[in-house]
């Protein structure tokens, strides 16, 4: 077991040590905090970077220990793992920047910090998980993790939607559980496998399709699917940073993540058609995209329109694979990466421009665009890119399911997404034109929000277009979804 | 050095004895905290060299005095055993460097007693976990209920004093229920030692009416639903290291015996449909305790529920004929215990600071008392049975056994359990979240007045409970070890 191959241990470790470092250094040394954090960041971020390489090479990665008689904390890196490491990891360190500037001077930090670190250490775990044992240890340490984060702020309404978004990810905590050891039961100790390892032979249908819906149930509370999506659009009480490390990569993404591994890597394909399961996922993921942007377009505080397109734009992953065909597939894991770009840069946005002018709501973001144009045309990048126009990255995924709903002769979807993009104009366009085109309500100068606030949003905001632009070339994300959809459908 | 396991066990029994005679005898304040601390210490280097001992070895069996069996008094030493006594020295040790700290604060002119009680009830538990005769049995119960009354008593108060009556009521009203059962064995079989019976007794009504009886006294000092009124009283009441002990280990040790004697000589004696009754009156009480515990205003009330409502989980064991369930029962009780010890001493540092422990008295502590805080939220993860815990492999041993025998009811009303837990002590966390007002601000509050030594044992017995689950591979080979038939892989 050398460095080298135990990687994906060492990625956890970074942020999970950062956390308790963290943890130590008293509340009054900010400097001595952000150094630990901006260098563990780094470090993670260069870790996953060879990880990534090596994983494109074909090099094994694998860290075992056996945690009780029979039962193993597994480690793991497939290609499948590096879409959401590397996302996360990338992220994590402009978000800790973000959060840096955002946070200044407001009491916690400290508590603040080593719970974000911990919760990206979590998601990192996630992604390289290598059995279900494993992979439920970090989801449920994710849940702990970002609890004290929603509820940062200690006002009444944050605990009220702190308690909520436990009593949602508790309770699905515990049906995912029950599913994996009710799936460990009916087929012993097995890890993720490219095509699953459930067999027809090992319980009667009705048995694994009670454990795949517990399983399936479990993920859809942490993505939101409708009708466990409750929680998330009252966690919009966090700060900022938070709900855009949970929109974009921790939570929600852990959700998705996890149906996407349930799908291929534990029943595999054939069986979750044979199952009829597929088009359990599709549907629901079908409802949860009209309603989520039905809700958005009522909403008058940005963050909360915001969140509501999260519980929409999400589900565009369940229902690529849900569609299970291979153009379909490559439309929904490219989203995981591209919807985390795009609603990373909206929260960045409206978080600098609620903590620059205070303004909360679509109502009062008249004229924004004279008074901000920079972060305003960050905000306009990710939101047109998340319509869906062309060159956007949005445009990818949405082009890629479309053409791969159409391939499996599913043609309701193709319903779902000309009436998800028509919905995405609606509540999207207004801001943009009242924030450009609206007369200010009040003539103040023009100022954009300090430099930490404002070059993560736009440096996110090039990564949408670039993704978009380079889909193309070799290590964009398309491509490398690409790769790992090959290895499902051969 | 003590290689020989009848030595160790002698050891563990008569050392904490002689250390709390020394206590009484004499000595200053600090003469005595060193001779708690270095014999709750050494405690736990006999309970590792046991460990050894029977992991390599296997059961071990001791007689003392120069008696042959039945007439001399046998001692049994079992992975499950072992363990409990493992987990008996560490909590203790935890607790009695937390009764240092203590004892210099509150309790003026109570310090010698905390501290012969602390150990006669160490002696007593420690020879509880280890005897193998059901008369031996009776007595080590005896003693550790005096100690534990004792030290009820030793709070300030007149409630201290009312609860520690109804629990000295109640617990020797359930000896004589005990008492009764063993009687009635003896005069059906004219023996007492749990390991030769074994296997041996028939299902016949005296039997079962003894086993009854039996497990009705000792359910009584469990605190087991519907005899469990006592306990939030007396646990809430008792100073913090008392309460600390009496829920981690007291408590555990009356369900141990319930667990040991349905499983060891009275295996044959009941019937499944009487397992299944036990274990839902089990569970009936885990979620009847547990909506106490939501609707309480005092931590340690809260705690105490939550003690009851864990001890609920363990005859599930007798429903569940599998190697899973031993681990789970087994991994539960330990992790109880730590998580739980943790708890209680951390909820004495509220009172330390604050004078009492209401329930608002964790507003903004996350800020002031910050370790003392996380203590409370690591213990409550194992609780409740979150990943990475000791909580959390004793959940999944359970439901796994549950799943694997076809009863699936029993993974549902553990579900539901955990998240019963999850709603009582996140609430307490909640109130920790919470920011206060300046107008809320209370003069001068931190962790200041607080001494190192009772700052660091809940926060190192929680991190323990958190981290236990790391030793999962080897502790389930030691509890494995000796396990009944039909509960052995």
């Amino acid at each position: 077991m050398s460095f080298y191959t135990t990687l994906p241990l060492h990625v956890v470790l970074t942020s999970l040590v950062a956390s308790i470092v963290m943890l130590c250094i008293p509340e009054r040394l900010h400097y001595w905090r952000i150094g630990v954090n901006l260098t563990a960041a780094i470090l993670k971020l260069l870790l996953v970077g060879i990880m990534l390489i090596g994983v494109a090479r074909g090099d094994e990665f694998g860290f075992r220990f056996e945690m009780m008689p029979g039962i193993s904390f597994y480690l793991h890196a497939d290609a499948l793992t590096m879409l959401l490491s590397l996302l996360s990891a990338l992220l994590w360190l402009v978000t800790t920047i973000y959060a840096i500037g955002y946070l200044k001077g407001t009491p916690n930090r400290r508590r603040f910090f080593a719970c974000f670190s911990l919760c990206v250490a979590a998601t990192m775990g996630i992604a390289v998980a290598g059995n279900l044992f494993t992979f439920f240890i970090f989801y449920e340490l994710l849940t702990i993790s970002t609890w004290p984060l929603v509820v940062h702020t200690g006002t009444r309404e944050a605990l009220r939607a702190g308690a909520s978004y436990l009593a949602y990810t508790l309770f699905g905590g515990g049906l995912f559980l029950l599913g994996i050891i009710g799936l460990h039961v009916v087929s012993g100790e097995s890890q993720f496998t490219p095509g699953g390892f459930v067999t027809p032979e090992m319980a009667d249908p009705f048995v694994l399709r009670v454990l795949f819906l517990l399983l399936f149930f479990g993920t859809a509370v942490k993505s939101a699917m409708v009708p466990f999506h409750g929680w998330l659009p009252k966690a919009m009480v966090a700060p900022s940073p938070v709900s855009a490390l949970l929109h974009a990569v921790a939570v929600v993404k852990a959700g998705a993540f996890g149906i996407v591994r349930l799908v291929y890597d534990v029943y595999g394909l054939d069986m979750t058609l044979a199952l009829g399961m597929s088009t359990v996922v599709a549907v629901m993921a079908g409802i949860t995209i009209i309603y989520g942007s039905l809700r958005a377009l009522f909403e008058d505080g940005l963050k909360a329109r915001l969140a509501w397109s999260t519980v929409s734009q999400v589900s565009y992953i369940a229902l690529g694979i849900g569609i299970a065909g291979p153009l379909a597939t490559i439309g929904g894991l490219v989203h995981l990466v591209h919807q985390g770009l795009m609603k990373i840069t909206l929260f960045f946005c409206v978080g600098a421009i609620t903590h620059t002018t205070g303004v909360k709501r679509v109502s009062e973001i008249d004229g924004m665009g004279r008074r901000m144009p920079l972060t305003m045309l960050a905000f306009s990048v990710a939101a047109l890119g998340m319509i869906g126009l062309p060159p956007m990255a949005g445009f990818v995924s949405k082009l890629y399911l479309g053409v791969g709903a159409v391939e499996r002769g599913a043609w309701w979807v193709l319903g779902v997404l000309v009436a998800s993009t028509l919905l995405n104009a609606a509540y999207f366009l207004p801001i943009l034109g009242r924030a450009w085109f609206a007369e200010p309500v009040d003539h103040h100068l023009r100022r954009e929000a300090s430099a930490p606030l404002l070059y993560p949003a736009l440096f996110t905001a090039s990564l949408t277009i670039g993704a978009g632009i380079l889909a193309g070339m070799s290590y964009s994300p398309l491509q490398w979804v690409i790769v790992i959809a090959g290895r499902f459908y051969r | 050095m003590f290689e020989n396991a009848e030595t160790v066990m002698a050891l563990l029994i008569f050392l904490p004895l002689l250390a709390a005679l020394g206590c009484i005898l004499a000595g200053p304040a600090w003469w005595q905290n060193l001779l708690m601390v270095t014999t709750v210490a050494f405690q736990m280097v006999l309970a590792y060299q046991l460990a050894g001992i029977v992991r390599t070895a296997g059961t071990q069996i001791a007689t003392l005095g120069a008696h042959q069996l039945p007439l001399a008094i046998a001692l049994r030493a079992d992975g499950l055993a072992t363990l409990m006594i493992a987990l008996t020295a560490v909590v203790s040790f935890a607790t009695a460097a937390y009764a240092c700290g203590w004892a210099t604060t509150e309790s003026a002119g109570h310090g010698t007693a905390l501290r012969s009680l602390l150990l006669m009830l160490l002696s007593g538990i420690s020879a509880l976990f280890l005897a193998d005769d059901l008369f031996n049995v009776y007595v080590t119960l005896e003693i550790t209920t005096l100690a534990a009354v004792a030290l009820v008593i030793l709070a300030p108060g007149a409630g201290a004093a009312e609860a520690a009556m109804r629990y000295l009521l109640m617990a020797i009203f359930g000896s004589l229920l005990y008492l009764l059962g063993v009687a009635l064995l003896y005069a059906e079989t004219g023996q007492l030692s749990m390991h030769q019976l074994t296997g041996q007794l028939p299902p016949v009504l005296t039997l079962q009416v003894s086993l009854l009886l039996m497990t009705a006294g000792l359910g009584i000092k469990a605190a087991m639903f519907p005899v469990h009124a006592w306990l939030p009283a007396a646990h809430a009441s008792a100073p913090s290291a008392g309460s600390a002990l009496l829920s981690a280990l007291v408590a555990k040790g009356a369900v141990y015996l319930i667990l040991r004697i349905w499983t060891g000589p009275f295996a044959g004696v009941w019937t499944a449909e009487a397992a299944q009754m036990f274990a839902a009156l089990g569970i009936a009480g885990m979620l009847y305790a547990a909506m106490q515990a939501l609707q309480q205003n005092s931590i340690k009330r809260v705690v105490a529920y939550s003690t009851v409502a864990q001890i609920g989980y363990l005859p599930l064991l007798m429903a569940l004929p599998s190697s899973e369930a031993w681990l789970g029962a087994a991994f539960h009780a330990m992790s109880h215990g730590l998580a739980k010890a943790g708890l209680f001493l951390a909820a004495g540092n509220l009172v330390a600071v604050h004078g009492d422990d209401h329930i608002w008295r964790l507003s903004g502590s996350g800020r002031r008392m910050g370790l003392n805080t996380l203590a409370i939220g690591m213990a409550s993860i194992s609780l409740i049975g979150l990943p990475p815990s000791g909580g959390f492999v004793a959940k999944w041993w359970l439901v796994q056994a549950a799943l694997a025998t076809g009863q699936w009811w029993w993974a549902v009303a553990l579900g539901i359990g955990s998240l019963l837990a999850a709603a009582y002590l996140l609430r307490l966390l909640g109130y920790a979240m919470r920011e206060l007002h300046p107008h809320e601000l209370l003069v001068e509050s931190s962790e200041a007045p607080l001494s190192q030594a009772m700052l660091w044992p809940p926060f190192l017995l929680a991190l323990a409970a958190l981290l236990v689950s790391l030793l999962g591979e080897p502790l389930g080979r030691l509890i494995l070890v000796g396990a009944p038939p039909e509960w052995t892989p």
